[in-house]
């Protein structure tokens, strides 16, 4: 149902993402980029909210005509960028809710991971599989 | 940009306004009537009734009204709206005709004049015919109108005139020509502005009664049309509450009716207008959420409506415009006053225009990709014979037909051939960019750069395929290092790709060989062949030769390309190319590192380059060079080797500058800092690699600094972070990420060997000449020449210190203020090695307090580094903290002769000073004399000779003095009078016999002198014995100059019995004695109180017994009876 999934670091640089078709990826890459200008405004305009009062789920980033894209920010400004197509109104505001705090999950296995650095890209199989059962799931 | 078929036409996207036109108005040639025709139309503001007028002559022809149709039985429409139909009511048929006529109330030829005006009346009237065009008439006076009701003949021939004229009283006005002129036309418009509402209104009526007459099935078209005239009617009426809401109606309709490939290009034209003009009110009634959401449902309700597949570029074309539509409205709105978000802002709207922009001209490709040879059809199905469409949105070549089924199926081939073939020279890229740029221009504003530069890039890729590969390589280059310094390599690296493509077709070699080096560089995404091919290209360049094409490049562009590339390999000189790296990802990473972060100036400087290469085949350089701060250095630094250009490929790692890709390569450099550039920092400012031959093409790549570059800092912080164990590396490979750059160090001097040691005793005296004794022993192994000793106050303390600080070498007298603080450069001479060295500073402290000295020993040695003979300044220094101390405290009192304390003193009585010396130095101290000074006032009663002469005070121990002084005279000084000064003179008792003798002066305090009227000293032993006389004088003295009464009497005690007199009052004399003799009788043994005596003044009654107490002594030690006695007092009385 995903048709797009990003992992972006806390500088802002890609970790992981993946999308589906992949021919065109290029432009997927270019719309979870352009997405980071509404993050970081939505971020900032959270500002010194308590950090625990903190909402993650950051809604819909901006709508598109053909995809809508949905953000997550974690703690440690880490962030999740999930695109979604447009036509799949099915999709309702609670299943992105639980797909991120899913995709949220299985961010912090890769990073208990005494193996992995944080901030380096991310090569898991498990998180992979995770992202192919996200954006093959059919509602 | 000439308008497209596309653009919403004028009369659709203006503000309708009430047109009113005025007749009868010469403004050519008639003075008053241009100043009445610029008051209705000049600087007309926003509070001003919206009306459009116009100006035309009285037998101006309107349109004709076509004949009412009685019944629409037989009717059928032709198409939904007639493309005349809004211009027709904004500037051809009024709402209102002023007739303008010249005429006042008192006009002698009355007669005449109302009739020409009546005739004027009726010539609009027959104009008209079958309108509903309201008229009325405006009389120009000269004169002022007299207040209504008082001018008989005005209201006459006013009601004359009307009835001449058949209007109504309330078309007919009266227009003063006087000073008031705006004031009045002001009134009038709003007078014709209600009868153009009235107008308007009528219209409403009309077109509303037409809807009874309609039947659903032959007049679909009708319903939309008669509903988007009420909704623009009301509009020129200005009610656009109802015109929203007749023009939703309207849009309703338009997508009730039925809908065919035939006429979908009609339908949606109308959608397209009826939805601008909805959008366009609702963000008139500050209602944006509607605007929007009205737009959106119009977006997916149009979306799929492609129409005939082979016209599919035409519903792109429409739907961009659509988009943009929206977007220019938007803007509007904001520019009005509305604010956006950054969410939800004009530029998505530009942006998807953009979007559809761009798939126009994709369909456009492939739908008008005909051959040259077909030509363009004659004659033109496109051509009308008005030159214009009868309906919005029809086909010119089967307009009015309604038939869903084509009736000449060949005339429709060939329509579309036309419009195919006119499609071909839309000018695609031209349109995108524009709206790209609009887009860009929108997200700029509400905070979106990422947006802004994914927008520039799209605008870049544009110009590419425009072919202004200029404008695209402009913004390309603009926006790579947003992309570059967030880390989206996989973007950076498509956006380099059609750089290069770009300059390559340029021919452009700098740029070409910048992108080339980042492509090849870690930071790129492209696959190993493709990685391959480039860095071929760019061995072509360097070695002088064309490169190989880049891949899907326009054939035709290639070709131009070539031709340039062949002229630039002619073409001699201009060949060296200096790139900065550092704020990119090139193909070679450099890294400096100095060993250490400092290095002693006999000992040669050594720092490594470290360069990998990324590239996929080893690379080979001509030369390396490394820039310092002190260019001197830079010519020892230097690697170079003369190589043949076509050893450039070979795959040899033997070369000392080839690079093998992925391997560290690490060049050492060593050379001798100067001596001058002690305490200096040594920086390495750039590193230049030269790729390339002089001879060919010159690449010199360059790094600020120390190396790094545009990734490189982030790859440090993760390398820091990294938990990860490197794999082991034979010795002479290290780990790319484990180095650090270094690219500083500093030049110390060099190491002294010789040693300081200081002698003395603190912690020092006040003002004695403290001494130290610095001794400077030598480990060289040659000689140290120019030996210099720098001692004292070390610099930077407090200023006071150094004005109470003096040092000197001459510790035989006591220095003065004139000596310096610090001495410096003492020569000394030269050290042998081994040698030793003594020598004594000796420093005054004028104050108590801690001071920092320093003792500073500099010296000349030379020394050979790499067989380089230098001579190097060494130094050592030292520092010690004195604490300087008062040798001793001094008190003074001042005490009567009864030792008692005085807080003053009496004038001409003797008093005692006492004066008592306490050590408080650690060290034993001599007092070699001391002098008392007197002040002119003080007069010693005896000798004043010195008792502490050559005392010995240890620690802690006091000596005192004690002299009777007198004060002869009563000076009435305020604050007392001076006594004068303590002088002692002393040394540490274990200072030999040169050093000299420190003074110390104690000004003593001073003194209340006061003057007492009566003096009495008691003349008495020192001691009584029991039960033997004890004899006592009194003498009283008169210090004033009158005669004084006095009385005295003697208060018993119980220890004495007394003779003499007990009570009795005298006279004395000034200046003169009384004495007074008593014989006190002790009767008991001890410390006894003597029996008081009491003195009245009778002439100063406030002179009391108390101050007298201090002269008179009120006990006496009484010894017990002599043995002899005792024994006679103890012998029994028998």
């Amino acid at each position: 149902m995903a048709v797009c999934i990003a992992v972006i670091a806390k500088e802002n640089y890609p970790l992981y993402i993946r999308s589906i078709p992949t021919e065109n990826e290029l432009k997927f890459h270019y719309t979870v980029h352009t997405s980071l200008d509404v993050v970081d405004e939505k971020i900032s305009a959270m500002g010194k909210a308590l950090v625990d009062q903190r909402e993650l789920y950051l809604g819909l980033l901006y709508p598109t005509e053909d995809y809508k894209v949905y953000g997550y920010v974690t703690n440690s400004k880490v962030k999740f960028v999930m695109v979604v197509d447009s036509s799949n109104t099915a999709l309702r505001d609670n299943e992105i809710r639980s797909m991120f705090r899913k995709l949220h999950n299985s961010y912090t296995d890769v990073m208990c991971n005494p193996f992995y650095n944080p901030g380096d890209c991310i090569h898991s199989r498990a998180f992979d599989n995770m992202v192919t059962s996200m954006m093959m799931q059919v509602c | 940009m000439s308008p497209t078929q596309w653009d919403f036409p004028v009369e659709l996207c203006c503000r309708p306004m009430a047109f009113v036109t005025l007749t009868g108005l010469d403004v050519v040639y008639n003075a008053v009537h241009r100043a009445v025709w610029d008051a209705f139309c000049a600087n007309r503001r926003a509070d001003r009734v919206p009306i459009s007028f116009k100006v035309l002559p009285g037998d101006h022809e309107y349109p004709k009204c076509r004949t009412k149709r009685t019944s629409y039985e037989w009717y059928i429409p032709k198409g939904i709206l007639k493309t005349g139909w809004m211009n027709k009511h904004l500037n051809l048929v009024p709402a209102l005709v002023v007739v303008f006529y010249e005429l006042d109330w008192d006009e002698p030829q009355w007669k005449e004049k109302q009739s020409e005006c009546a005739t004027r009346v009726e010539i609009v009237r027959q104009s008209l015919q079958g309108r509903n065009t309201k008229v009325a008439v405006v009389l120009i006076q000269k004169k002022t109108p007299l207040p209504p009701g008082e001018d008989v003949i005005a209201s006459e021939r006013a009601a004359a005139l009307c009835n001449a004229c058949d209007l109504s009283g309330k078309s007919l006005f009266v227009l003063p020509h006087t000073d008031h002129l705006v004031g009045y036309i002001i009134r009038l418009e709003n007078a014709f502005y209600e009868h153009a509402q009235t107008y308007y209104y009528t219209e409403i009526r009309r077109v509303k009664s037409h809807k009874e007459f309609l039947n659903k099935t032959t007049h679909q078209l009708l319903f939309v049309r008669h509903q988007f005239k009420i909704a623009f009617f009301s509009e020129l009426k200005q009610d656009t509450q109802n015109a929203l809401k007749n023009y939703r109606t309207a849009y309703n309709l338009v997508h009730e009716l039925r809908a065919h490939e035939t006429n979908m290009l009609e339908i949606k034209t109308m959608a397209g207008f009826i939805n601008y003009k909805i959008c366009r009110l609702c963000f008139q009634h500050n209602t944006p959420l509607d605007a929007i959401a009205q737009f959106r449902k119009h977006i997916d309700l149009c979306k799929k409506k492609i129409g005939s597949a082979e016209l599919a570029f035409e519903h792109a074309a429409w739907m961009s415009k659509q988009f943009q539509a929206f977007g220019d409205l938007f803007d509007e709105a904001i520019k009005l006053g509305l604010t956006a978000i950054q969410t939800q802002n004009p530029g998505f709207y530009y942006q998807q225009a953009a979007y559809y922009a761009q798939e126009r001209k994709q369909l456009a490709n492939v739908l008008c990709n005909h051959d040259s040879s077909v030509s363009y059809p004659n004659p033109d199905p496109l051509e009308t014979q008005t030159g214009m469409l009868d309906f919005y949105g029809q086909r010119s070549w089967r307009q009015g037909i309604l038939s869903f089924d084509l009736s000449d199926p060949e005339k429709e081939k060939v329509g579309i051939l036309a419009l195919q073939l006119k499609e071909k020279n839309v000018p695609h890229s031209e349109l995108i960019i524009t709206l790209l740029s609009n887009a860009v221009a929108q997200f700029k504003k509400y905070k979106c750069p990422r947006m802004k530069s994914h927008l520039m890039v799209q605008m870049g890729e544009e110009y590419y395929y425009a072919k202004d590969y200029t404008k695209a390589l402009k913004l390309l280059d603009y926006v790579m290092c947003e992309y570059r310094s967030e880390g989206w390599w996989n973007l950076l690296t498509s956006i380099l790709t059609t750089a290069l493509k770009c300059s390559y077709l340029m021919a452009h070699l700098k740029d070409y060989i910048t992108y080339s080096l980042e492509l090849l560089g870690r930071a790129s995404t492209l696959k190993e062949d493709q990685k391959s091919r480039i860095e071929k290209n760019l061995i072509k360049v360097l070695m002088n030769e064309s490169p190989d094409p880049e891949p899907d490049c326009d054939v035709s562009a290639v070709k131009a390309s070539q031709k340039l590339w062949t002229d630039r390999v002619s073409l001699a000189g201009s060949n060296i190319f200096t790139i900065e790296v550092q704020d990119f990802v090139p193909f070679v990473q450099c890294k400096a590192k100095f060993l250490a972060p400092s290095f002693h100036v006999d000992v040669p400087v050594e720092f490594d380059i470290y360069l990998k290469a990324d590239c996929p085949h080893p690379i080979r350089f001509s030369k390396l060079c490394v820039g310092f701060n002190n260019q001197e250095y830079n010519q020892y630094c230097v690697v170079e080797e003369a190589y043949q250009k076509s050893d450039i490929l070979e795959y040899s790692s033997q070369g000392p500058v080839c690079l093998v890709p992925g391997k560290t390569r690490k060049f050492t450099f060593k050379f001798v800092a100067k001596s001058e550039d002690v305490g200096k920092k040594i920086e390495i400012t750039s590193v230049d690699l030269i790729l390339g031959t002089e001879t060919g093409r010159c690449v010199i790549l360059n790094w600020r600094g120390g190396g790094g570059d545009a990734a490189s800092s982030q790859e440090a912080l993760q390398a820091a972070r990294s938990f990860k164990r490197q794999p082991k590396l034979p010795d002479n490979e290290v780990h790319w990420d484990s180095l650090t750059i270094q690219a500083n160090t500093m030049i110390i001097s060099r190491v002294p060997n010789i040693s300081v040691q200081l002698q003395h005793e603190p912690p020092a005296l006040t003002n004695e000449m403290y001494c130290l004794i610095v001794t400077v022993q030598s480990h060289e192994k040659t000689v140290a020449k120019d030996v210099k000793l720098t001692a004292g106050l070390k610099p930077g303390q407090d200023a006071n210190l150094t004005q109470k600080t003096h040092v000197t070498l001459n510790g035989t007298e006591i220095c003065d203020d004139s000596y310096p603080a610090l001495l410096p450069d003492i020569p000394v001479g030269d050290l042998q090695p081994g040698e030793k060295l003594e020598k004594a500073v000796y420093i005054r402290c004028g104050t108590v307090g801690t001071r920092m000295f320093l003792v500073y020993v500099s010296y000349l040695i030379s020394a050979t580094v790499e067989d380089k003979e230098i001579i190097c300044k060494c130094h050592r220094d030292e520092t010690v903290t004195i604490e300087t101390v008062f040798p001793f405290d001094v008190a003074v009192k001042f005490v009567s002769s009864k030792f008692e304390h005085l807080d003053r003193v009496f004038a001409d009585i003797p008093f005692l000073l006492m004066t008592d010396i306490l050590s408080a130095s650690p060290w034993a101290l001599t007092v070699i004399t001391s002098q008392l000074q007197l002040s002119a006032s003080m007069v010693p009663v005896d000798q004043l000779e010195s008792y502490v002469e050559n005392v010995v005070l240890q620690t802690g121990e006091s000596a005192s003095e004690c002299f009777c002084l007198r004060c002869p005279s009563v000076t009435n000084v305020q604050g007392g009078v001076a006594t004068g000064r303590y002088v002692i003179s002393w040394k540490r008792s274990s200072a030999v016999e040169s050093v000299p003798v420190v003074c110390t002066v104690i000004t003593l305090p001073h003194v209340i002198v006061e003057s007492i009227p009566l003096h009495v000293n008691a003349d008495l032993p020192s001691f009584g014995r029991v039960r033997e006389s004890l004899p006592v004088r009194y003498h009283l003295q008169n210090k004033t100059s009158l005669v004084q009464d006095v009385e005295i009497s003697v208060e018993p005690s119980d220890a004495f019995m007394f003779s003499g007199l007990k009570q009795i009052r005298l006279r004395i004399l000034p200046g003169t004695q009384q004495e007074m003799l008593y014989n006190f009788y002790p009767l008991m043994a001890g410390y006894q109180q003597l029996p008081s005596l009491n003195i009245i003044l009778l002439r100063i009654p406030n002179f009391t017994n108390q101050l007298l107490r201090r002269f008179i002594p009120t006990h006496i030690f009484v010894k017990a009876l002599s043995c002899r006695c005792l024994r006679d007092a103890l012998v029994p009385k028998q």
